[in-house]
């Protein structure tokens, strides 16, 4: 079903334990959004089905548009040709996101469920990219304590988390959104403010105590920002 | 002498009939480089255009049983070749228009259509190790028999000759698209199964084709 004023997502995968999964799994963090899996052929087997697809498209599409984003090569081609046949009006409205079918997919959701127009979306499944290896790499570099290794510009805030879901989904749509409209580099925990997926890869909860750190000398502001947006709750009250 | 609705459902019929004598051939040749789905795909498309054959009106075209055969593709074959097909067919269909009729000319025309269809939906250049490489050599010998005055039974002759050329000059080649790409330099010395249906299709076309003219 489509979800009113809200863009949808569709996951076209070869296989429809793995789109399925997939909606179980962006679903924890979008439970509102469309998100339609269009895994599997008609009757069951490892392959895309164009009707599924065509169909997918047209269930995710409340007029806000539609985010699809696909598994392997024939995958795209198969959601290529369902656009291909949709009516011109629609067909601008649908987009293939250039992105990781898991990792672009869960931002992708994300985005949708904080209300992000179609254009937004896309990006968001985009900047999803890099693919495990470097989410993990971003992860592991976390929150160990620093000692005098810091640049002498760096400027850091200590913040405590206070609203309900802590750093998850919506919340952390937010941060990432915020952090992306400064150029400076600014990181939570160690962990890069720009990759919503490695955000909420950290799994900070309510309570949790966040360093934001930049390393810029000109980082200054966007530390302000991101800290006065969690110590407002990111509007939770 | 053109060739007609009879001919276009006679080639698909023996199309159906060569993919599935050929299934276990294509299923080994994508084994070895691919997903080894694409014997089985195929066979499934093309028996599920069968029977859709019978419905066909009174007064069809050449152009509508291509389009019957697109539309059916797409939905049914599940692999790349759905939609690579698909598109091939569809374009065909546009080219071929309403003509009840197709002679030389146009018959160069709808496989170049076919060709352009696959080329734009797969992004796929001569020499990647795909169906292309089968397309684009039958392409220009079409082109060029038909420059030449042939008849359309000529112009396919040519073209599924060159087909079969281009599918045998895919065996050295290291793939740069599809599934097989994610081999690299293993993926040498296999032919490209995608190549190999393509040659095999538009062989279908010319015995047809040859048939048609002969009656």
């Amino acid at each position: 079903m489509a979800t009113p004023g809200k863009v949808g997502v569709v996951f076209v995968s070869h296989s429809a334990r793995i789109a399925d999964g997939l909606v179980d799994l962006a679903r924890q963090m979008a439970p509102t959004a469309a998100l339609i899996a269009a895994g599997g052929t008609d009757d069951g087997r490892i392959g895309t089905s164009f009707d599924l697809v065509s169909s997918g498209i047209a269930e995710a599409d409340s007029g806000e548009g539609v985010a699809v984003l696909c598994d392997l090569g024939s995958a795209i081609l198969t959601a290529e040709t369902a656009l291909d046949f949709l009516d011109d009006e629609t067909r601008a409205r649908v987009r293939i996101a250039d992105a990781p079918l898991v990792e672009g997919g869960v931002a992708a959701a994300v985005s949708a469920e904080a209300g992000d127009d179609l254009q937004q979306v896309v990006a968001a499944a985009e900047s999803a990219g890099g693919g495990a290896a470097a989410e993990a790499a971003n992860v592991s570099g976390a929150p160990e304590p620093r000692e005098g290794g810091t640049a002498a510009s760096a400027y850091s805030r200590v913040v405590t988390l206070i609203n309900a879901d802590g750093l998850h989904a919506r919340p952390a749509a937010e941060l990432v959104k915020l952090a992306t409209t400064f150029p400076q580099k600014v990181t939570v925990n160690g962990t890069d403010a720009k990759s919503l997926l490695a955000i909420m890869s950290l799994g900070l909860t309510k309570g949790a105590t966040v360093e934001l750190l930049s390393e810029d000398p000109n980082g200054r502001e966007a530390v302000d920002a991101i800290a006065a947006l969690a110590e407002s709750g990111f509007g939770e009250g | 002498m053109g060739l007609d609705i009879t001919w276009a459902v006679d080639w698909v019929r023996q199309s159906a009939d060569v993919i599935a004598e050929h299934r276990v051939e294509l299923i080994t040749l994508d084994r070895e480089i691919g997903d080894g789905d694409h014997g089985e795909n195929m066979d499934r498309g093309f028996q599920a255009v069968l029977p859709k054959l019978d419905d066909l009106p009174a007064g069809s075209t050449p152009g509508d049983v291509l389009k019957l055969v697109a539309t059916t593709l797409i939905s049914t074959v599940g692999g790349a070749a759905g939609p690579l097909y698909g598109t091939a067919y569809l374009r065909g269909a546009v080219a071929a228009g309403s003509a009840a009729s197709l002679d030389g000319a146009a018959v160069a025309a709808v496989l170049a259509a076919a060709r352009d269809g696959i080329v734009a939906r797969g992004k796929a250049e001569t020499g990647d190790k795909t169906m292309v490489d089968a397309w684009t050599p039958a392409v220009e010998a079409a082109a060029l028999a038909a420059s030449n005055g042939a008849d359309a039974a000529a112009v396919l002759a040519a073209a599924a000759d060159a087909a079969r050329a281009g599918s045998d000059a895919t065996v050295p080649l290291v793939a740069r698209k599809g599934r097989a790409s994610y081999l690299g330099e293993r993926s040498a010395g296999h032919r490209d199964p995608g190549a190999q249906s393509s040659a095999l299709l538009l062989r279908a076309a010319a015995d047809t084709a040859s048939v048609s003219a002969g009656a």
